[in-house]
């Protein structure tokens, strides 16, 4: 049942993406300063942008869990968490080449933005430990819900701690997506914003079918009464 | 329903006086950080320090000792049955958060009156920085109370438990160590304790100490739900 309207979802981000990759590398000017490497942040300011959105559903379906008491809501945080996790990745990775092409080295520790990225990035990457080191799978649930609630919290008090530290007002190389931006790279960043969303949406949809449809195999096998080969998969919070 | 606040003291009156004939976790905290001092100079091959450096040693020493006791902190309720007793009882669960969070504060402030003495002791020139860094060490104290407590009571049921702790709870308080160390560092400084956005800073550990209480306050029931 998760699997209606995966195929429209599909196709769509298919376009978006070759939307936005078309508007990246033919439209959007190139960048007078810091030239074609600027093109990255059409990648990585998205990234960024939908992971962290993607921590606060998270947070937001692990309320609803809590206060209904219903799994599933818990299977759809879980699935959130862990697709900006992987996004989160790549926000690293980008964010990362970006450095190393505009300040020569891989990492830098005066972009407050980044380091922050890293800390809530390194926050939820214990969540899978945490998760999985708790058997019970109704408490399994609960306690995943209150890291991610807890995590939330944390999320803007971090990135508040990490711009103070900055012992100087470090210059913002690019406005982020309102300031200072021409019209023409404007556009092509809102429509890659709109295709990674479409993908982080797409990704999760297809997380959810997948272990829905291997619930459902697994209650037919024991419906069967036949030992299923490889059951009990530890990976996932099964939803029904 | 027994009021709160009796189930408060009475939890926390259990607590402090288990701890007292035990000691169990105090001792050991102490002890520990004061090896990490002796570590920390030969480690970084300095015999005085101030400033970012001094920050850095005595909070992540601070931390890391404060990391023991966290672990420790509910171990007594998990092997002796004191959740179930908790559960049947007529209290409110919030009052077992309030109770622990603070033992676990008072923890943290009896070993800081024996460890940052000593710290000043082996590293600092002068004694004059530790009357301010008094509110500094507080509201960090109030801080890791209301984080250690929520974390260690869902580490305590896992499979891992001492493992689990630390690693969660580590990322946690970055933000509070972020804020911790930028108030301590002007105070360490060579020539004086220095007042550089000092309040700035204690604004910051106040709204993470507010935060994580609320958010421990308002979550802590569901985990003692079975």
């Amino acid at each position: 049942m998760y699997g209606k309207g995966l195929r429209p979802l599909s196709i769509a981000t298919v376009v978006a993406m070759a939307a936005a990759f078309s508007l990246v590398f033919f439209y959007a000017p190139l960048d007078a300063d810091q030239g074609f490497i600027q093109k990255i942040f059409y990648l990585h300011v998205p990234l960024a942008i939908v992971a962290l959105v993607g921590f606060v559903i998270g947070g937001v379906f692990a309320i609803v869990h809590l206060r209904s008491g219903e799994r599933r809501w818990d299977a759809y945080s879980y699935v959130s968490i862990h697709m900006s996790v992987i996004f989160g990745v790549a926000v690293l990775v980008t964010g990362s080449i970006w450095a190393k092409a505009s300040w020569g080295h891989w990492w830098v520790w005066d972009e407050p933005t980044l380091v922050s990225f890293l800390i809530v990035f390194l926050m939820y990457a214990t969540y899978y430990p945490f998760r999985y080191a708790i058997e019970d799978p109704e408490r399994q649930a609960r306690y995943a819900s209150v890291f991610a609630i807890t995590a939330g919290a944390f999320v803007p008090l971090n990135f508040m701690a990490v711009r103070m530290a900055q012992s100087l007002v470090h210059p913002r190389t690019f406005a982020t997506a309102n300031g200072g931006l021409p019209g023409s790279m404007m556009l092509t960043f809102l429509v890659c914003l709109a295709a990674i969303a479409l993908l982080w949406l797409m990704l999760v949809k297809f997380e959810l079918t997948a272990k829905s449809t291997s619930g459902q195999i697994k209650r037919l096998r024991r419906a069967l009464d036949a030992p299923a080969p490889g059951a009990g998969s530890r990976i996932a919070p099964e939803v029904s | 329903m027994t009021p709160s606040r009796t189930a408060f003291a009475a939890i926390l009156a259990k607590d402090l006086r288990a701890e007292l004939r035990t000691l169990q976790s105090l001792p050991a905290m102490a002890l520990f950080a004061v090896t990490t001092f002796v570590i920390f100079r030969f480690g970084l091959d300095r015999t005085s320090l101030s400033g970012s450096l001094a920050a850095g040693v005595l909070w992540a020493t601070l931390l890391f000792a404060a990391l023991l006791g966290v672990n420790r902190l509910f171990v007594a309720e998990r092997e002796e049955g004191g959740f179930d007793a908790i559960r049947l009882a007529p209290i409110d669960r919030s009052a077992l958060f309030a109770a622990k969070a603070t033992a676990l504060f008072a923890y943290l402030v009896v070993l800081e009156l024996f460890v940052v003495p000593v710290f000043a002791l082996f590293f600092l020139d002068s004694a004059a920085a530790l009357g301010p860094l008094l509110a500094v060490l507080l509201l960090a104290d109030l801080g890791l109370a209301a984080t250690g407590t929520l974390i260690s009571s869902m580490a305590v049921h896992s499979r891992a438990r001492d493992l689990l702790g630390p690693l969660v709870l580590l990322p946690l308080v970055v933000p509070l160590m972020i804020a911790a160390t930028g108030a301590s560092e002007p105070l360490l400084a060579v020539g004086g304790p220095g007042y550089d956005r000092f309040g700035t800073w204690l604004a910051v550990l106040s709204l993470y100490d507010l935060v994580f209480l609320l958010v421990g306050y308002a979550v802590f029931d569901f985990l003692l739900e079975d």
